[in-house]
């Protein structure tokens, strides 16, 4: 009884000094208001990734009888799905195909980002702030209305199923997007600091390696993983340019290879997806923070 | 002035904004020139010729135009997409303020929910959409089964079999992902207001709905214009959720632009008709654009912002 006492009167204690104006309302009406909708959208927001979860440790027969137990746990848990994912499928080779041309991409419009905007936000040469709008602009080319063109293009240089076509194609929408990230970031860095170094005699490089870059350095996370997961999620690219099973990548392959005629494999369907997902929500669970800066601050930008 | 002349030519372009600023932008201007910018054109081009894969086309004039005009398949997927987008910004953009004002409540765990929150929005789209067309399932939908045992409805709903039922389902997956997006963008809107605002609002005794009518909307306006910019674009673009889910089933019904742009283009071989047809979305995609940078403008204006 007194343990209940006191850890209300802390909890009451932290919301006037912390809450603002939280004491004006009961905890009854903020059981209702709040926590009672986040609790919804929080249950329909992450019941798919549950669904698939199971979904991929379910044995057949589980898969398709709701009746004998219940459908919202596993039973008999079983490996099977994910044996055949790995085992029968190209899935590995998807996978390693993912990785390199998620790596290689994010590293190419990385570099290309970090002079781009270097020179947009600090060199400010002439027409430097109409560049910085074309950049804005070409983040607004959906992919959608490009792949037709750029596979014409493709196969005319004679990049048609190889990764070269995907790691040549997906800087187009990741450029844009890193320029105007950084932008921002070199924009909070101090301009006295670069002109001291000036002063100094250093040169521009010197400048952008020495001082620009260290200070930036959760600029370029948040873009390199903003970056990483865009090219890991890409998929229209991916599907056009690419027809041999050896160099697709995971999004494409789960929905090309998997589904074969009208019987679909849900088990290892679902396998598939969570193992293509567990990479990106790993990086993400790492980067949160700088995920949640680098997606408001190119809103905000 | 005559000491420049003992400059080596290496020193002048570091000196010189211009000529290092040229060297600086040409590894993404090269990239952006020749993958980006030509390919628009080319596919305006594309648009007006007969090319088909395997085949270089000639100049046909708006032949390909001209035959979409009369095309019913074509116009029920500009139809679909209006009604797509429409819909889905529409519930997007009330559902993720609304997760966005919860989220902005001062619960437990905040950054944590954060986090999780946004997981539909970080993994993969395409893969994310195969957990939706299994739920969706016309025997084994856990949606239908859940609805039975509760005794709501007596048989299993054809999710993805029925023309409606289908836009609608798509749609569903579509707010799913996106809400995560519009709220946290929406939450970092929120938490640059001051809650003095709101204390000195509530003082003179204004309501919530007047505090939220009068304070935290106006000073939300910039933002919403620019996520809610982003989100119809992306959503009038869409490709990889209804390629997934129904392929543009039943019967068309559910083919987007870009979808059936891809139907056409690549498994139809008829380039030239696909081109077009992706041509077609740009005009809403610049009226997107206007929007925004007026947006974007009058953010600046709001915020005494010079540069």
């Amino acid at each position: 009884m007194s343990e209940t006492t006191q850890s209300t009167g802390t909890a009451s204690g932290r919301i006037h000094s912390e809450g603002g104006m939280d004491y004006l309302v009961t905890r009854k009406r903020r059981l209702v208001t709040v926590y009672a909708p986040l609790a919804v959208f929080t249950f329909v927001l992450l019941f798919p990734f549950y669904w698939m979860t199971i979904t991929t440790f379910k044995a057949n027969d589980d898969l398709y009888n709701y009746e004998k137990s219940s459908p919202f746990w596993v039973s008999n848990p079983t490996l099977a799905n994910v044996k055949k994912l790995l085992f029968d499928t190209a899935y590995p080779e998807w996978l390693f195909n993912t990785m390199l041309v998620a790596v290689s991409a994010t590293f190419i419009a990385l570099f290309a980002s970090v002079l781009a905007a270097y020179a947009i936000e600090r060199l400010r040469f002439k027409g430097s702030k109409w560049v910085g709008l074309g950049i804005y602009a070409a983040y607004l080319v959906p992919p959608s209305i490009l792949f037709i063109p750029l596979a014409t293009m493709v196969f005319k240089l004679q990049l048609f199923d190889t990764r070269w076509a995907l790691i040549l194609t997906y800087p187009t929408f990741l450029i844009p997007f890193c320029t105007w990230l950084l932008m921002g970031y070199f924009k909070s860095i101090p301009y006295e600091l670069e002109e001291c170094a000036l002063i100094d005699g250093a040169t521009r490089m010197e400048i952008l390696i020495k001082i620009v870059l260290p200070l930036s350095v959760p600029g370029l996370i948040s873009a390199g993983i903003f970056a990483f997961t865009l090219s890991w999620n890409e998929f229209i690219y991916a599907l056009t340019f690419i027809s041999s099973s050896e160099v697709k990548t995971v999004p494409v392959g789960v929905i090309t290879e998997l589904v074969d005629g009208d019987v679909y494999h849900w088990g290892s369907l679902m396998a598939g997806a969570l193992f293509g997902s567990i990479p990106v929500a790993i990086l993400y669970s790492f980067f949160v923070e700088y995920y949640v800066a680098g997606m408001t601050g190119a809103v905000k930008e | 002035m005559s000491r420049t002349t003992s400059l080596t030519l290496l020193d002048r372009i570091n000196n010189s904004a211009n000529a290092l600023g040229f060297i600086f932008m040409l590894p993404a201007a090269a990239i952006l020139l020749v993958f980006l910018t030509y390919p628009l054109g080319l596919g305006m081009w594309l648009g007006l010729t007969d090319t088909k894969i395997g085949r270089d086309g000639v100049f046909i004039g708006l032949d390909n135009y001209k035959s979409l005009a009369g095309d019913s398949v074509f116009w029920l997927s500009v139809f679909n997409t209006v009604f797509y987008t429409a819909i889905a910004s529409f519930f997007k953009f009330f559902l993720g303020l609304w997760l966005a004002l919860l989220l902005n409540e001062n619960i437990r765990f905040k950054s944590f929910m954060r986090a999780i929150l946004l997981l539909p929005w970080i993994v993969p789209t395409t893969l994310s959409a195969i957990a939706f067309w299994w739920m969706y399932d016309s025997q084994f939908s856990i949606i239908s089964w859940v609805l039975v045992k509760f005794g709501v409805i007596d048989k299993y709903i054809n999710f993805l079999g029925d023309g409606w039922n289908a836009r609608f389902s798509v749609i569903a997956a579509n707010i799913w992902r996106g809400i995560p997006f519009v709220a946290i963008s929406l939450l970092a809107g929120l938490q640059t207001i001051s809650p003095s605002l709101h204390e000195a609002a509530t003082i003179d005794g204004a309501s919530p709905w007047q505090r939220f009518r009068h304070i935290t909307y106006p000073l939300l306006t910039p933002i919403i214009a620019i996520v809610m910019t982003f989100s119809v674009l992306f959503t009038f673009t869409d490709f990889q959720l209804i390629y997934v889910i129904t392929r543009g089933g039943p019967i068309n019904a559910t083919h987007l632009m870009a979808t059936l742009s891809f139907q056409r283009a690549i498994p139809g071989g008829q380039l030239a008709e696909g081109a077009a047809i992706a041509m077609a979305m740009v005009p809403f995609l610049i009226g997107a654009i206007l929007i925004s940078f007026f947006g974007l403008q009058r953010r600046a204006w709001q915020q005494g912002s010079k540069d």
